[in-house]
């Protein structure tokens, strides 16, 4: 019934505006107006509208950088993300720049030259010089863009250095396994078709390498200056592993693996007590206090970052940045049980 | 002119078999006049009435999905209305459902409204009436073109009605995910629909394609060079071209992608455990598929943008009462942008794993385009200087092209510098960037277009402050809503998330999403406005003079009537290029393009 009458008061209200529409085109029409003809002042009216909204936008820009800007993502926590950050900016230097000039002569130019029933346009129909200086200006900035780029993103994607430490991550249907390759640095062979319920990234038993490989979830843990050479692979469809404080984000593609390497620079104790996140994280606390959820600290984080299916929106792995001896406390808590060297646990599955 | 001599040859041809079609077609049955007819204004009405349906149901399907975004987990009553107990139980949006939105959402667009509707209405419209020519090359391949869209558009809606739903894997169906139909509902019949659908869509696209280059070579009145013709058509001509030559592409890909699915072919799979079981396929790579899609998908996002600029071009210049600033400028940046827009599909694929090296030729290639697309904004803004501006509804949007295409366009270097894409790919940032750019401009383009040639449509005006409040609430609440998604995307927020409650990193951005769904809504109900006056005017709107916007171009020579074959005598003869506005010795601030050149008068904006 409710609906019934929302239905109703719907159509009544677009039959009612309808016939307001018709009202003021006949007012207009007897007092010898055309309604649809644009008159100075309508040109006047909009001309000033033009020049309020431009003010308007910029305030609307400035409001929003500083309630949102302190509320992005803290500095770079990787070698590679400090230099991304630097190139960001000095990219954003320019664009700013651009944008606020061209929408400045845009909108005033539109507010100056409202049409005014005496006046005339100018006949300009186009100046060989200023096309030349609008053409070759913008490819003499692009070309300082595009050579920094360029070299910034050579750096990121050379080859790892060979004495980085290598971990598998492997991706499914909506959750992150690390596999660290152990003493040897290299990983073990695996194959799809050996996936059961006990063997979940399909690693193959004959594979020296992948004897003292160690299967993490839920954590990764990584160590401070160190680099990491990460390995993708996905068991069923495309995922993308995105750490966005490190400015790192690969690919995870089924039939192929996918390398990424970057160097961590903050641990996560250290990266708690920047100012900045403190600060965001007070705001976060609040904000989950009034709602009732408890509490959290700073942390690293991975998320699936390409569409994967239902549950995509929560698929992620907590990073830990931390000490070279915390981490090996750490890996020995997962090594198998009462072997203290990774090699001898090698030695033992072998065994069997 | 060897060209104005083959222009009045084919001319000659196309009046002659005119007249032979006027003996058939004196009584018009209604079927044969309104639903299967080959005048193009018919068609091209069709288009426009089916593309504003269209854009009605994506833009509701937007409101859902942004509820959800603001307010998770909140009940909605409107949620449940729209989509039931199955995918709206208690006002809450079922997560599959979410992304079989944004995946319609951005299909529905992209495709229905801003290529099948701009490109259609448009092209249609303005290519026979511009050029001085009777009707398209074939009325025929012309109708069946409108109606394999209506096809096409009617399933993608059917998908809705499906047990398992709709497509839901993206607007871009990457495989493996919408191969699978273990991977997700959305992976079932609904993919089946939306290939099916595409499949249509990529008919009708050719079908009018190929209409449109033909016409635009062949059917041009006599004086018509290729630089007389008015921008709207160069953009409408690289447009078609673009269309044709990168649709059989996806075709491919889809067509690649439905022998995965339905014939165990393995182009795109490999290596995959899914559901329980390894499956058979190997060999495969889902990096085709993408190289596949983005061959056809960067030309697409030129296509939806090249006409949007033309109509803006002609807009501007008419209503600045000036002629639009460096006339082949436009062309050759027009040219350029259509021939780069083949070389940058990569820049889609930063992060897939792509050799470096071939990422960093995607970057060089992709900045380039920022040079043509700067002349562009650059002669927009010279046109409004000292112009004599006439604040039409559709100059208003024409300006606020301009806006949005620069200030789109900007985030656009950040994105395809390769480097700097690697920590944005796929957060806001880029759904903030592509929106503004091609999503926000192409709607200003096309409402700017239905605006200024609604006279031309439906022979009434729509209503005058109507529109100024339409423009005004719609320019204001796409920035509110897409300005704000950079911040979201610089706080590493993913697209494609049904929430991001999951993340406490993100806890504090729920006001920027609050912000953002209130402009959304804002921006919606503007649109009811619209809806409003273009129904409403379309049968009770003041009736339009001949040239309401003393024009130059020929459509505003043709009777205000629909006659078929648009000149009931014979075709207007063209002298001048169509930017003669306010030219100093002329009394009129207009010259249109059938008036001949005066004594010692030089024409094309040449040299003074």
């Amino acid at each position: 019934m409710i609906k019934f009458l929302v239905y109703v008061a719907i159509i009544l209200t677009v039959l009612a505006v309808g016939y307001l529409v018709r009202v003021f085109e006949l007012a207009s029409s007897l007092k010898g107006k055309r309604s649809e003809e644009i008159t100075e002042k309508d040109n006047r009216l909009m001309g000033r509208i033009m020049l309020a909204f431009v003010v308007a936008f910029f305030l609307f820009v400035i409001w929003q950088l500083k309630s949102y800007g302190w509320r992005m993502l803290p500095e770079a926590a990787s070698v590679h993300g400090k230099e991304l950050d630097w190139l960001f900016n000095f990219n954003m230097g320019i664009l700013w720049f651009v944008f606020v000039i061209t929408h400045i002569l845009l909108f005033y130019f539109a507010y100056k030259y409202y049409g005014r029933k005496d006046n005339r346009a100018t006949y300009f129909p186009h100046d060989n010089r200023l096309e030349m200086i609008w053409t070759v200006i913008p490819a003499i900035v692009l070309a300082v863009i595009v050579i920094y780029g360029i070299k910034t993103w050579n750096h990121i994607t050379a080859v790892a250095d060979p004495n980085s430490q290598v971990i598998e991550l492997y991706a499914k249907q909506f959750d992150w396994t690390a596999r660290y390759a152990g003493v040897d640095n290299t990983l073990g062979a695996s194959n799809y078709k050996l996936i059961t319920g006990t063997n979940d990234l399909g690693m193959d038993s004959t594979s020296q390498a992948g004897k003292d490989d160690i299967i993490v979830k839920n954590e990764l843990h990584i160590v401070v200056n160190r680099e990491v050479e990460f390995k993708f692979r996905s068991r069923d469809v495309i995922h993308s592993a995105y750490f966005p404080h490190f400015r790192a984000q690969m690919n995870c593609v089924p039939g192929m693996t996918t390398m990424l390497h970057f160097t961590p620079t903050i641990t996560t104790a250290e990266m708690r007590k920047k100012p900045e996140v403190i600060a965001q994280m007070a705001g976060i606390n609040a904000i989950r206090k009034a709602r009732g959820d408890k509490p959290e600290e700073f942390n690293y984080i991975l998320l699936c970052n390409k569409i994967c299916g239902n549950s995509h929106y929560n698929m992620q792995m907590q990073v830990i940045v931390e000490t070279e001896a915390e981490y090996n406390e750490w890996m020995k808590s997962k090594m198998p049980k009462k072997e203290a060297a990774p090699k001898e646990a090698a030695k033992e599955v072998a065994g069997n | 002119m060897s060209m104005e001599n083959h222009g009045h040859h084919d001319n000659h041809g196309s009046h002659e078999h005119q007249g032979h079609h006027d003996e058939h077609h004196h009584e018009e049955s209604f079927v044969s006049k309104y639903i299967f007819s080959m005048d193009h204004k018919t068609i091209s009405r069709q288009f426009l009435v089916t593309a504003v349906i269209m854009a009605t149901f994506a833009m509701i399907m937007s409101m859902l999905f942004r509820l959800q975004l603001a307010w998770p987990n909140e009940h909605f009553g409107f949620i449940n209305w729209i989509l039931g107990d199955k995918w709206g139980k208690d006002g809450i949006l079922e997560p599959g459902m979410y992304m079989a939105l944004v995946t319609i959402h951005g299909t529905v667009m992209v495709f229905m409204v801003l290529t099948g509707g701009l490109s259609g209405t448009f092209s249609n419209l303005l290519i026979p009436y511009q050029i001085g020519a009777r009707d398209m090359a074939s009325g025929f391949l012309n109708m069946l073109s409108y109606w394999f869209f209506f096809l096409s558009s009617a399933i993608m809606m059917a998908s809705f009605f499906i047990e398992t739903g709709p497509a839901s894997g993206g607007w871009t169906v990457y495989p493996p995910l919408s191969a699978l139909p273990q991977a997700m509902d959305g992976s079932k019949l609904g993919m089946t629909f939306w290939l099916l659908s595409m499949t249509a869509f990529i008919v009708s696209s050719l079908l009018g394609g190929l209409n449109y280059i033909i016409t635009i070579i062949n059917l041009r009145t006599k004086g018509m060079s290729m630089t007389r013709l008015p921008l709207t058509i160069w953009a409408f001509f690289v447009t078609a071209i673009l269309g044709v030559l990168s649709f059989p592409v996806l075709l491919s890909a889809a067509l690649l992608l439905i022998f995965d699915r339905s014939f165990g072919t393995s182009f795109y799979l490999s290596d995959i455990y899914i559901g329980g079981q390894a499956l058979e396929q190997t060999g495969g790579s889902p990096i085709l598929y993408q190289h596949l899609f983005w061959f056809l998908g960067h030309p697409e996002v030129y296509i939806i943008i090249l006409p949007a600029l033309g109509l803006t071009s002609e807009i501007i210049s008419v209503n600045a009462r000036k002629p639009i600033f460096g006339y082949r400028a436009m062309i050759g940046s027009i040219m350029a942008i259509g021939f780069l827009s083949f070389i940058v599909w990569g820049h889609h694929m930063f992060i897939t794993g792509m050799n470096p090296f071939l990422g960093s030729v995607f970057v060089f290639t992709t900045l380039l385009i920022a040079i043509p697309s700067a002349v562009k904004a650059f002669n927009y803004i010279t046109t409004l200087w000292k112009g004599n501006i006439r604040f039409t509804p559709g100059m208003l949007f024409a300006i606020g092209l301009v806006s949005t295409f620069i200030s789109g366009g900007l985030t656009g270097i950040i994105l395809a510098d390769s480097a700097l894409d690697i920590p944005i790919h796929d957060t806001y940032f880029v759904v903030a960037h592509f929106h503004i750019v091609m999503g926000v401009s192409a709607i200003l383009g096309m409402l700017a277009g239905v605006y200024h040639w609604f006279p031309k449509m439906f022979l009434r005006h729509m209503n005058k402050k109507l529109g100024y409040v339409h423009f005004w609430l719609t320019f204001v609440s796409a920035y509110g809503v897409f300005f704000p998604m950079h911040f979201l995307g610089l706080a590493g927020v993913p697209r494609r998330y049904y929430s991001n409650t999951a993340f406490p990193m993100f806890d504090n951005l729920v006001d920027i999403n609050v912000l953002i769904t209130c402009f959304a809504i804002l921006g919606g109900l503007a649109q009811i406005i619209f809806l409003f006056n273009f129904f409403y005017s379309m049968f009770r709107g003041p009736k339009s003079t001949q040239n309401p916007w003393h024009a130059n171009t020929l459509e505003w020579t043709t009777p205000m009537a629909n006659t078929h074959g648009n000149w009931p005598g014979a075709l207007p003869v063209v002298h001048r290029w169509p930017y003669d506005y306010s030219k100093p010795g002329k009394e009129a601030d207009y010259v249109p393009q059938t008036v001949p050149l005066a004594e010692g008068e030089v024409d094309g904006g040449g040299h003074h």
